[in-house]
């Protein structure tokens, strides 16, 4: 093109050619650019040498350095379990009553318990395991399935109402208002009754409401209302409740009742992580 | 009447999408198709009714010497700004939804199905009606050379427009083939393959017919994009439908290879679509705007061609430390890395225009607009190859670092840019003074920048809390934060980012208001930015 010019302001030639008005400089490439470029190049060259990089019919470049990320998380998994020194291993070789008794093994337990709860157990006990209407609180000493170690590490590896596992921990209390087994007035007086066991506004006993309870409840909730772990029956004995603790709450679970369910973390977790999630759970502060 | 043949295309397309949707095969597909008859039978009836499409002032026409074809364009203006104020307003909605999660309503308002309305809504919509309206404006101009064929240019537009609106709609019912960035199901695609190719022919036709010598850089990039998106959006989405009346297909492609084409697609579609596209709309409006010639023709060559072929392989970055060989690891790694100064070219070239023309910084709102673009587009194309870094991806990758990463370049980016050509356009396309008022372009402005450096340093937050707190390992070997705790410390910070984005939004909708005024031929009484000594002279 001829019709080259100089720049008034930057005193840089231009190529001459013009677009709607816009001309080009003909400012060469910027040294820091141009260099800059290079050594990515030459990073790029070397990181290629240096790592698997460049493929060929089969398999590629290998890299002089023998990296290989399936080889390096081997050997991170390896060093983590060295680090461990063994201790999974002693935790799956010893029962789970005896880990609570052993210093080194109950610390690394209850620190592998507390990672899992977070992970499985928080969605319905709550992050601090207090639980909520119909989610057992795991803080206190009152236990639908007993707190004792052994106790707790069954119910976690079998679950609750967990129908694919045989013996997974399993009740069922009558619908008594429902299925007509208790009438209204029936269901009134055990009502009250229950509720005077451990003071609930509304509540009274009676002769009558003695006698029910006596025959329909006492079997699994224990003739005083102390609850049975063996059966899963619950205490109502004490201010501990899973569903609403007020009279018209009592009434609603003996008319239709709730029932909660939980996975059997044996098979999904495998049972060292049960036996860490038990010592965990027992080490809440209300274990017996 | 006018348009008869358009008229009977559109009643032809509404019958056979009737007839689509009559034997359908699943309910989602005859809803589907169903919308997609409404809307084409909609178009025959408003192409009866009216008498012509476009407000244009017949003087536009009349000095209109060069016989450019100008109404799409012009129409495309008005849909940049309201697909632009769509897509980012259900980014706000779908931000505030990760803030309180009560905000979800189901099934069609849930995250999951706006998330990609959002994203699809502002990078196609929003970005790609963008590049085709000013591609439009820039192949004509820089051709000297009006468009190959008003009937392709208006197939090519409204076309598109119908693509959008059946991959909105589809994302809303639920039609999805789970792609990111590549949702809308097999026919959608179909559909918007045609229009591409239609895209590709208007395109190189009109260059091809130019009257200038050489072609012009902008072009080149217009072009590479155009010709890339294709590339990738046929390869892509190649699959078996379940049936061909039916909304269902699955990928040819299985296990890694689908990630890694998904992957090839995916950052191409930054690259060509969100980089090299809007760098051709940089390199003409900069220019024009600034009225100074553009810095190096030789770094724009240098910097063209190392960019589209170096972009092509960086893809496997997004698969760091997953099943993906290490030898592809490395590739995506280095291919980035090698990126960082090709895409600074761009940079380089569009500040260095404004050498000798610094001063309209102070006094010219559209111009700190273009700066300011420039300047997010050198800061994300820099943060890219550092996040490739395999090390660096290791703390980056999953987090909202890069959900940062990419809104700097979205809304610092692509969203300027694309804003300051429509401010450059609209007066001239209808023959306008003047802008309704620059002030209101100066609140645009600084609402979109202080929008975006809040969005970004929060994600940046957010991100790195994210990546520590889920490698974070006690003494004993075991995580310290479950998933759930990560989640629940982000969220200040994802009340922060509905904020920036709710701030950015709403400068779009000053510059709707701008724009609607100057459209009507109002010009706003109001004090000049600067001292009236140095104001410019109107356009």
């Amino acid at each position: 093109m001829s019709n080259k010019e100089i720049d008034d302001l930057s005193g840089t030639e231009t190529t001459g050619h013009e677009w709607d008005g816009i001309k080009e400089l003909n400012t060469p490439l910027p040294r820091w650019w141009l260099w800059t470029f290079y050594g990515t190049v030459v990073f790029a060259l070397g990181y290629t040498i240096a790592y698997p990089a460049w493929p060929l019919i089969s398999s590629a470049t290998p890299g002089v350095l023998g990296f290989s990320s399936r080889a390096n998380l081997d050997a991170d998994l390896a060093a983590a379990k060295a680090a461990q020194g063994g201790v999974i291993e002693k935790i799956a070789a010893t029962p789970v009553a005896e880990i609570v008794k052993d210093d080194e093994l109950n610390r690394f337990a209850t620190a592998g318990g507390k990672s899992l709860f977070k992970v499985y157990c928080t969605q319905c006990h709550g992050t601090g395991a207090m639980g909520g209407v119909g989610y057992p609180n795991l803080n206190d000493d009152d236990w639908l399935w007993g707190g004792s170690i052994d106790q707790i590490y069954t119910t976690l590896t079998h679950g609750v109402r967990h129908e694919a596992d045989a013996d997974t921990r399993f009740n069922i209390m009558p619908n008594f208002g429902a299925d007509g087994i208790l009438t209204t007035e029936q269901i009134d007086q055990v009502a009250k009754q229950v509720a005077s066991l451990s003071g609930v506004e509304g509540g009274a006993a009676s002769p009558e409401g003695q006698q029910l309870f006596l025959d329909n409840c006492a079997a699994c909730h224990g003739d005083a209302g102390q609850g049975n772990p063996d059966l899963g029956g619950p205490a109502l004995s004490d201010r501990v409740w899973l569903y609403t603790g007020t009279l018209e709450g009592i009434k609603a679970q003996l008319v239709k009742p709730t029932h909660g369910v939980m996975p059997a973390w044996g098979v999904r977790l495998g049972d060292v992580a049960v036996k860490e999630l038990a010592v965990y759970v027992h080490g809440l502060g209300g274990g017996q | 009447m006018r348009n008869v043949g358009w008229i009977i295309g559109l009643a032809a397309g509404a019958f056979v999408a009737l007839l689509l949707s009559a034997f359908g095969q699943d309910s989602l597909f005859r809803i589907h198709m169903g919308l997609v008859t409404a809307v084409l039978a909609l178009g025959a009836v408003i192409l009866m009714r009216l008498p012509q499409v476009a407000r244009v002032p017949a003087g536009v026409i009349e000095s209109n010497k060069q016989g450019y074809f100008d109404d799409p364009i012009r129409i495309g203006s008005v849909l940049i700004v309201f697909w632009g104020a769509v897509g980012m307003l259900v980014g706000v909605i779908i931000a505030l939804q990760l803030a309180f999660p009560d905000l979800n309503f189901g099934p069609w308002l849930n995250f999951g199905r706006l998330r990609p309305l959002h994203t699809s809504g502002v990078i196609f919509a929003f970005g790609g009606t963008a590049l085709i309206t000013t591609s439009f404006y820039v192949v004509q101009r820089t051709s000297r050379a009006r468009l190959l064929s008003d009937g392709l240019a208006w197939f090519v537009f409204w076309g598109y427009q119908l693509s959008l609106f059946m991959a909105a709609s589809g994302y809303l019912l639920g039609i999805t083939q789970g792609k990111e960035y590549a949702e809308p199901e097999w026919y959608t695609d179909l559909w918007l393959t045609i229009v591409w190719v239609a895209y590709l022919i208007l395109f190189l036709g009109t260059i091809i017919k130019r009257k200038e010598p050489h072609i012009y850089v902008a072009n080149w990039f217009y072009l590479a994009m155009i010709v890339t998106v294709a590339l990738l959006h046929v390869v892509n989405n190649i699959s078996m439908p379940v049936s061909f009346l039916g909304s269902k297909s699955y990928s040819l492609f299985s296990g890694v290879q689908d990630a890694l084409t998904q992957w090839w697609y995916g950052h191409n579609a930054v690259g060509f679509f969100l980089t090299a596209g809007f760098l051709g709309m940089m390199y003409y409006f900069m220019p024009k705007q600034a009225e100074r010639p553009v810095y190096s023709y030789r770094l724009s060559i240098i910097h063209f061609w190392a960019l589209i072929f170096l972009y092509i392989w960086a893809g496997p970055h997004h698969l760091h430390y997953t099943a993906l060989p290490d030898w592809a690891q490395t590739l995506g790694m280095v291919f980035s890395i090698m990126l960082w100064m090709p895409s600074w070219g761009g940079m380089i070239n569009g500040l260095m225009t404004l050498r000798g023309a610094w001063d309209k910084m102070r006094t010219d709102p559209i111009i700190r607009m273009m700066v300011i673009a420039v300047a997010f587009y050198g800061m994300s194309t820099f943060e890219g190859p550092v996040m490739s870094i395999k090390s660096v991806n290791g703390l980056s990758h999953y987090t909202d670092w890069t959900i940062g990463h990419v809104h700097s370049g979205a809304l610092g980016w692509v969203g300027m840019i694309s804003f300051a050509a429509v401010y450059f356009m609209v007066p001239r396309l209808w023959g306008r003074r003047q802008l309704y008022s620059l002030r209101m372009v100066n609140w645009h402005f600084w609402l979109a920048t202080i929008g975006i450096v809040i969005y970004a340093a929060v994600m940046w937050v957010s991100g790195i809390t994210q990546g520590l707190m889920w490698r974070e390992y006690d003494s004993q070997g075991f995580l310290v934060y479950s998933f759930a705790e990560s989640v629940a410390a982000l969220h200040p910070y994802y009340v922060a980012r509905a904020l920036g984005g709710a701030l950015y939004l709403s400068g779009v909708i000053v510059m709707a208001v701008n724009i609607w005024l100057t459209i009507a031929g109002k010009v706003r009484s109001e004090r000049p930015l600067v001292a009236p000594a140095t104001v410019q002279p109107a356009e």
